[in-house]
């Protein structure tokens, strides 16, 4: 890719976090410029930088792209991977720090039912089906790294909650340990921590919600 | 191709009409099997035919395709509508995304409860004029039919559903988009979404209170 891709957001996971993830295990070095106050994000918009007034904003190749998942489709598409979705999943995980206190313990408990009962399943049966190392064409794509990247913010929810899936450990132990992620997966990463009180207080004031 | 795509959906737009679209764009025909039951929609689980326990569902090539990016993906790539290379399909992805945040808000708008049903119009409004419309209007100043490289594309079909979609709601929406007016007359005279547009296509008419019962007693847990 010409020059490095810079990405444009606030400093933590959020919806920016799937394209970190795709990059580093691409090994596709990169940029990131964050958006701190309600002043950068006004500003951006001034500019015109953002088709629909929103953030992830990525700019590679001369674009500056928007959308989410376009963005992750163009990055697999130049790497030669493709992808399948946990997306659902993660942004139920994703929404929770903003739940008020009173639903947040039923919508975690909710998580965790769909994540035992409906995805989890499909991904163990998939590896036990080909009794591949990856997902598909036992070769690494964005299945894979997705769903490591789900498998681990799942754990955060609920740490054991691979006790009942033998191939996803095993999955979740061998993908961890390709040196692109492994490395993603260091502290000093770019990779984000989880939402705590501060960040979500910092997101609320940037984006007046 | 094995036969028509089949469609597995309620009888009404929902998740599935932009796959309908898309499809009657192309020209393709299809056909489709109606959830009336919540014991259909159990039996469809039981068989282990809906990958994550959800519809939509569309059978085609041999595949059974759930999720709907992934289904519309799959029709926009196979009947050309997607692009000359990967920056365009990068564009139409943009495009396509930002319309679909615009058409979630109307997808879900008959199901939120009457107090909020005001708020909700004047936030489908307010999105539709100050966020999404202006985009697509600046686009097409530059005197083209299209939205990307100048070719018709899964980008334009979103488009025009939405447009009509929202002037359901707010008719007079398009009066300050005289771009947008034009494009919504050219795409509507396409022959083939002028025949989807006719009455007895597969369009389904906007959801009511009976198709809204249907759906709530279907999935409701």
């Amino acid at each position: 890719m010409a020059g490095k891709p810079k990405l444009h957001y606030t400093k933590g996971r959020g919806k920016m976090e799937s394209i970190r993830w795709l990059l580093a295990a691409a090994g596709v070095e990169f940029e990131e410029e964050f958006i701190e106050t309600k002043e950068d994000l006004e500003k951006l918009r001034n500019d015109g930088s953002l088709l629909f007034q929103q953030v992830p904003m990525v700019e590679i190749d001369g674009m500056k792209m928007v959308q989410t998942r376009a963005i992750l489709s163009y990055i697999a598409a130049k790497i030669d991977m493709y992808v399948e979705g946990t997306t659902d999943l993660m942004g139920m995980i994703m929404y929770l720090p903003f739940q008020p206190a009173d639903t947040k313990e039923k919508n975690l408990a909710l998580i965790i039912e769909r994540v035992t009962t409906r995805y989890f399943p499909v991904y163990e049966k998939a590896l036990k089906d080909h009794g591949h190392d990856y997902l598909v064409g036992n070769k690494l794509s964005w299945a894979d790294i997705h769903l490591l990247e789900a498998i681990l913010m799942a754990e955060e929810c609920k740490p054991d909650i691979l006790s009942a899936f033998p191939l996803l450990q095993a999955f979740k132990g061998r993908t961890s340990n390709i040196p692109t992620i492994k490395k993603f997966l260091q502290p000093g990463s770019q990779r984000k921590p989880p939402a705590d009180e501060k960040f979500v207080a910092v997101v609320r004031k940037i984006f007046n919600i | 191709m094995s036969g028509k795509p089949r469609l597995t959906y309620c009888n009404g737009r929902g998740r599935m009409e932009p796959v309908r679209w898309l499809l009657a764009a192309a020209g393709v025909e299809f056909e489709e099997v109606f959830l009336e039951t919540r014991e259909q929609y159990e039996k469809l689980i039981k068989d282990g035919v809906l990958m994550f326990q959800q519809v939509p569902l569309v059978e085609i090539d041999g595949m059974k395709m759930v999720q709907t990016r992934a289904i519309l993906s799959y029709i926009a790539g196979k009947y050309n509508l997607y692009g000359k290379d990967l920056k365009e399909r990068a564009l139409i992805d943009m495009y396509v995304e930002g319309i679909t945040d615009l058409m979630q808000m109307i997808l879900v708008f008959p199901f939120s409860p009457p107090e909020a049903k005001e708020k909700n119009l004047d936030s489908i409004k307010d999105r539709a004029i100050n966020r999404y419309f202006p985009v697509f209007e600046k686009v097409l100043k530059h005197g083209q039919d299209f939205l990307v490289g100048n070719k018709f594309s899964w980008a334009d079909v979103q488009l025009i559903e939405a447009i009509l979609a929202v002037e359901e709601k707010i008719p007079a929406v398009l009066s300050g988009f005289p771009q947008l007016q034009a494009f919504k007359i050219r795409m509507s005279n396409m022959p083939t979404i002028k025949k989807f547009l006719q009455p007895g296509s597969p369009r389904k008419p906007p959801p009511d209170e009976c198709y809204i019962e249907t759906v709530l007693k279907i999935f409701k847990k």
